[in-house]
């Protein structure tokens, strides 16, 4: 096994500068929003050249990084002093963090210039502009910060658009509620991130990386763990994992390109650069790796099952972003061998999935903002493109063989079957599922009987949304391919998260690809029959008790509520209570014994208080003068 | 020049000129407050730019003979800490007492009978005054007659100037705090006598209570005063009720200011002073903290008033305050020195624009609004920005030094960090359910004829805002100047210096 390389300092050329990639968006939202009504005109225009502009300097960058040898490719730019003594902030280029830099920036630019179109009746579409921008920055923040505390503040940066976005429509108190939660949740998360870097603190006396993991090799394995559990709690939260996860199914409740961008392609993936990014940490604690294993084989489970039952278009599709994260996750956790895959499968999903959502948003455009599954049908004819685009993402999804989804979860697989058999064969299944929840979307929404609304003339979307979801398709079906064999991603990746001492040979014919596919194949068919040849009941059939489970989300909602929401609101009103009668009381029932009854404590209260003070004011008067004498004498 | 006087001069002056207008002249008077208070800045910013971070400890020492037969001195100097406070106070009033401009003139649903105007203004830049005396006293006696006087003027606001309740919030204020001041008198009083220094200097007092008992006795004297004054948990309950009663200017004087004068004398006083008692009190301190930042929080949640739910953070706030203090480690308590700046910037914001609200609509109560975002976007957009700063957001001063206390806290106390840690779960509850209920959801019929800021309300929170961005970017000019004041402050107390159990070989990462 080789480690990654060493992190050089660097001056000049677009790395120098590659803080710009940061600073822009950031500048569009600030104009955006200080320079209110007057830019609602060409605001949209501003925050998509912003965003543009980015993806320019990210790709100028990575010019620039594979211009240099291998072993040099891992550039920290120093820029100021956060925290005197303790954070200095830098930026690090380095094949991890470009390579999430292109996405952020590339598929972000897309689904600016496809906001545009979707937007465009919303009153408030400069404010939405700003809050895309605002988020690139902070997303860009966090993947390309040198050091820990930089990570935290994009990773909250992003929380904060996060909010922002799902209650974008804050008339709505459903909206509203959605965007509470998840920044709730996230806190917890962040809980965990935070003590985390404490500990990072107290062991090594630094947040940035390169020192910390040049050191990590020197720490107890048990303070390791416990960082590395620390870092994943906080992971859980902003990738919707097991135990974290139950925000994102509400989060859907933004507007369609928040989901695709945020809530699908970009943020949700935090946590496994974050694992990805601190491998040398996990890399010597194997009980956290251990435990990201089975965080991530839970999740793409429970994702899959929720992702079977959801009717809302939008709740489908982020049942299987956790359970496509899982499969990341898990990924995450088998070191150097699983690091490419993960982030491989990241990227080729930022892809697919965030055409099948724009898909998604195409459709609802088409059909009043209507999300029902059990609402569409037939649609295949009248959303000519979107039906394209979305066939070609559902396939690269269910891994569907050449496409792009096949190479980079079916890598997934392969690792982690060769890692542990338990682990790989659960993906297996889970792939399995995946085939069934999506053909079922697929046949539900595009064939079939039409099951329309009476006022439901679909069209197909102005080209500035539908350009967007072909290059998206374009990007699903030939990047996995790409990236994956000859192991050029892989390679790559190296200098930054090191490579694992044999390289993988992608076997088009292993037990476990034939398995997966089979079993894709059996899923999609089940779904054909339920979904495809059945008629779809407009109203949603009770079900099995298994059914409910899914719909339900697992009960992760009921959980969460009976275990801290009901016990919290009791200590609140508690608590409250006990501020008012118990200290409060004790302090006003001394007062009322001191000044003999009731009634004087009454007088005081109403009026005569001044006079009160008055004698104070007096009294202390005296006391000065007094002094004032003695000290003269 | 000595600045320091003259700071505490100039506000003084001006008090009197704005109380000897003639009757009639409000609108003038309130010129002059503000146009007094903005000298004051101006004075205050040129003073502080000419500290010097590396220099002698105290700076701009002015001492004259007060009461010789006792050795009281008129003694002025700041070192760091001080300096940031004073700043502090300087920047607050010139904002207080442009959002204070009608206040006072008895309009508005729930207002009080007609008073004085100018009376008010007096009153306000009285205080500043004595703001600035109690950050910059180095003799003791003259830092508690400060501390004491302040009372006066924030009393009187409080109980002519505030909302229905206001006699009964303004006595509970003053008893409480006439509680602990005599306290602090007695121990002022006693550590004169045992010293045996003839002398309330300050500097020449570190060090001459050696007597672990006499320490101990006296650091509670002090300590319960700066508790109660703070307030810390459970000497608190004065302040929900001083904070919503007072009118909105008035709060964030009062949770914004006068309360750090607890948090500042607990660094100030009781470390330096009474190191070894310090010490000794250390873990009940740091369980009163901790209980504090949780219990506050939590009752925090629970209000369904706005001002008392600011008030309530206010007391967690204090909780990581005195964590920062206690913590008996550098980064904790230059965090908590940079929390007393931060936090009186983010809670001004807040206790202001729930004025604003308060103002418009007639109600302290969050159940009666509902949908302002969608009448009044800028009132609801800074009104966020306000309470992202009370919730520590990465990116808003207060993250800074939330993150410095709470990290630096962890490097000696594990335990009541990680506790506290849990606090910024509660912060995000507490905020965002306030805002969701006032901003967000269905525009409810009373609010619907709300009006967006006007352009003073503009300026009030512009420099803020700009303040609470500006300083979560780049602490670095504040974090400069506190940085060796607090280093010098903690000399006295033995620190344990903090060893990473595997240091990094480079800081930097050069060369990595």
């Amino acid at each position: 096994m080789e480690p990654a390389e060493k992190i050089i300092q660097h001056a000049g050329g677009v790395i120098g500068v590659s803080w710009l990639m940061i600073a822009l968006p950031l500048l569009g939202a600030a104009i955006l929003l200080l320079g209110g009504r007057r830019t609602d005109r060409w605001g949209h225009l501003l925050g998509v050249a912003m965003s543009l502009a980015s993806f320019v300097v990210a790709v100028l960058a990575f010019v620039e990084l594979i211009g240099l040898p291998e072993a040099q490719r891992r550039r920290g730019v120093e820029l100021f002093q956060f925290i005197p003594g303790m954070v200095d902030m830098g930026v690090l280029i380095d094949p991890l963090s470009i390579s999430f830099a292109l996405l952020i920036t590339g598929v972000g630019s897309l689904i600016h210039i496809y906001s545009i179109g979707y937007m465009s009746h919303d009153p408030a579409r400069r404010r939405f502009f700003a809050y895309l921008n605002l988020f690139v920055a902070a997303m860009l923040l966090l993947v390309l910060a040198d050091n820990y505390v930089g990570l935290y503040v994009g990773w909250e940066g992003v929380g904060l658009a996060s909010y922002l976005l799902i209650g974008f429509w804050q008339q709505k108190p459903s909206a509203a509620t959605a965007a509470q939660k998840a920044f709730i949740v996230n806190r917890v998360g962040d809980f965990g991130l935070a003590i985390g870097i404490f500990v990072i603190w107290t062991t090594f006396g630094s947040v940035a990386y390169g020192p910390v993991f040049g050191a990590a090799g020197g720490a107890d394995q048990g303070v390791l763990t416990v960082i590395g559990l620390l870092l994943l709690l906080g992971a859980c939260g902003k990738s919707a994992q097991v135990p974290l996860q139950s925000w994102l199914l509400d989060a859907m409740e933004g507007p369609t390109p928040v989901s695709a961008l945020i809530h699908a392609a970009t943020m949700v993936t935090a946590g496994v650069y974050l694992v990805v990014r601190s491998g040398a940490i996990f890399e010597l604690a194997p009980t956290a790796q251990l435990v990201v294993t089975i965080v991530g084989v839970v999740t793409l489970l429970a994702g899959a099952i929720i992702g079977t039952a959801k009717d809302d278009i939008k709740k489908g599709l982020a049942g299987s972003t956790m359970s496509q994260i899982g499969y990341m996750m898990l990924a995450a956790g088998l070191g150097p061998a699983g690091y490419a895959f993960a982030i491989a499968h990241l990227i080729t999903h930022g892809f697919f999935k965030a055409n099948l959502f724009l898909g998604a948003g195409s459709i609802m455009h088409a059909m009043n903002d209507e999300v029902d599954m059990r609402k569409y049908g037939g649609l295949r004819k009248f959303l000519p493109v979107t039906f394209a685009t979305f066939f070609i993402g559902y396939l690269a999804i269910i891994g569907f063989p050449l496409l792009s989804g096949y190479f980079t979860k079916d890598g997934i697989i392969e690792t982690a079957m060769h890692h542990s058999a338990i682990l790989g064969w659960l993906a297996v299944v889970g792939a399995g599922i995946t085939g069934f929840y999506m053909s079922r979307m697929v046949f539900m929404t595009f064939f079939g009987e039409k099951r329309w609304a009476d006022d439901a003339h679909p069209h197909e979307s102005p080209a500035v949304m539908t350009w967007p979801l072909i290059i998206l398709s374009v990007g699903s079906i030939f990047l996995g391919g790409y990236l994956i064999l000859g192991n050029t991603f892989m390679q790559f990746l190296a200098p930054a998260v090191g490579r694992p001492a044999e390289l993988p040979v992608f076997h088009f014919f292993s037990v476990p690809g034939l398995a997966t596919l089979a079993l894709v194949a059996v899923g999609a068919a089940f779904a054909w029959m339920k979904y495809g040849r059945a008629q779809v009941p407009v109203v949603a059939p009770r079900g099995s008790f298994l059914t409910t489970f899914a719909r339900r989300d697992l009960y992760g909602d009921a959980i969460n509520e009976s275990l801290f929401m009901r016990p919290g609101q009791w200590a609140t009103r508690f608590a409250v209570f006990f501020d008012n009668r118990g200290i409060d009381g004790l302090v006003n029932g001394l007062a009322a014994m001191i000044g003999g009854t009731s009634g004087r404590l009454r007088r005081i209260q109403t009026g005569f208080a001044r006079s009160y003070a008055l004698s104070i004011l007096f009294g202390a008067a005296v006391v000065a003068g007094a002094l004032l004498l003695v000290g003269n004498l | 020049m000595p600045w320091l006087s003259t700071l505490i001069a100039v506000p003084v002056l001006g008090a009197v000129g704005v109380a000897l207008l003639p009757k009639g002249n409000d609108k003038l008077a309130k010129q002059l407050a503000l146009v007094v208070s903005l000298v004051v800045l101006a004075l205050t910013l040129v003073m502080a730019v000419q500290f010097s971070p590396r220099g002698t400890r105290f700076q701009f020492d002015e001492t004259y003979e007060w009461i010789p037969r006792f050795g009281v001195h008129f003694g002025l100097a700041v070192d760091g800490i001080a300096l940031v406070l004073i700043v502090l106070s300087a920047v607050l009033v010139p904002i207080v007492v442009l959002a204070s401009w009608h206040d006072a003139d008895g309009t508005g649903a729930d207002a009080p009978p007609k008073r004085s105007v100018k009376t008010y203004f007096a009153l306000l830049l009285v205080l500043e005054a004595m703001m600035i005396g109690v950050f910059a006293a180095t003799d003791i006696f003259l830092f508690y007659v400060f501390f004491e006087a302040m009372l006066i003027p924030m009393y009187f606001m409080i109980g002519s100037y505030g909302g229905a309740q206001r006699s009964y919030a303004a006595v509970k204020f003053l008893l409480y705090s006439l509680f602990g001041g005599l306290l602090m008198l007695v121990a002022v009083i006693g550590l004169y006598v045992i010293a045996e220094k003839n002398t309330f200097m300050f500097p020449e007092l570190i060090g001459a209570i050696t007597d672990p008992t006499t320490q101990k006795w006296l650091f509670a004297g002090f300590f319960i005063a700066f508790a109660v004054k703070a307030p810390l948990w459970p000497f608190h309950t004065w302040l929900p009720d001083a904070a919503a009663q007072a009118p909105a200017g008035a709060a964030v004087l009062l949770v914004g200011v006068l309360d750090k004068v607890g948090t500042y004398g607990m660094l100030r006083f009781c470390l330096e002073l009474f190191p070894d008692a310090a010490k000794f009190f250390t873990p009940l301190v740091l369980v009163l903290a901790v209980v504090g930042i949780v219990y506050g929080a939590i009752v925090a949640i629970g209000q369904t008033d706005m001002k008392r739910l600011i008030a309530y953070t206010s007391i967690s706030h204090f909780g990581f305050i005195a964590l920062g203090v206690f913590a008996m480690s550098q980064n904790a308590a230059t965090g908590a020195t940079l929390y007393m700046v931060n936090h009186g910037f983010s809670t001004g914001a807040l206790f202001l624009i729930a004025g604003f609200l308060i103002y418009r609509r007639g109600s302290n109560y969050i159940a009666d609004y509902g949908g302002v975002q969608k009448v009044a976007p800028i009132l609801a957009g800074t009104f966020l920005v306000a309470g992202l700063s009370g919730l520590a957001l990465p990116g808003l001063s207060s993250f800074v030094s939330e993150f410095m206390v709470l990290i630096g806290s962890f490097q000696t106390y594990p335990v009541p960090a990680t506790i506290a840690t849990a606090g910024v779960v509660l912060a995000a509850i507490y905020i965002l359910w306030m805002y969701k209920r006032v901003a967000n959801g269905p525009t409810t019929e009373a609010v619907a004829g709300m009006k967006d800021l006007n352009g003073r309300e503009k300026w009030v929170i512009a420099p803020l805002i700009a303040l609470i961005i500006a300083l979560g970017f780049y602490p670095k000019p504040l974090l400069d100047v506190i940085n060796p004041a607090v280093d010098k402050t903690l000399a006295n107390v033995t620190v344990t210096e903090f060893t990473p159990a595997v240091p990094v070989a480079d800081q930097k990462g050069a060369g990595e």
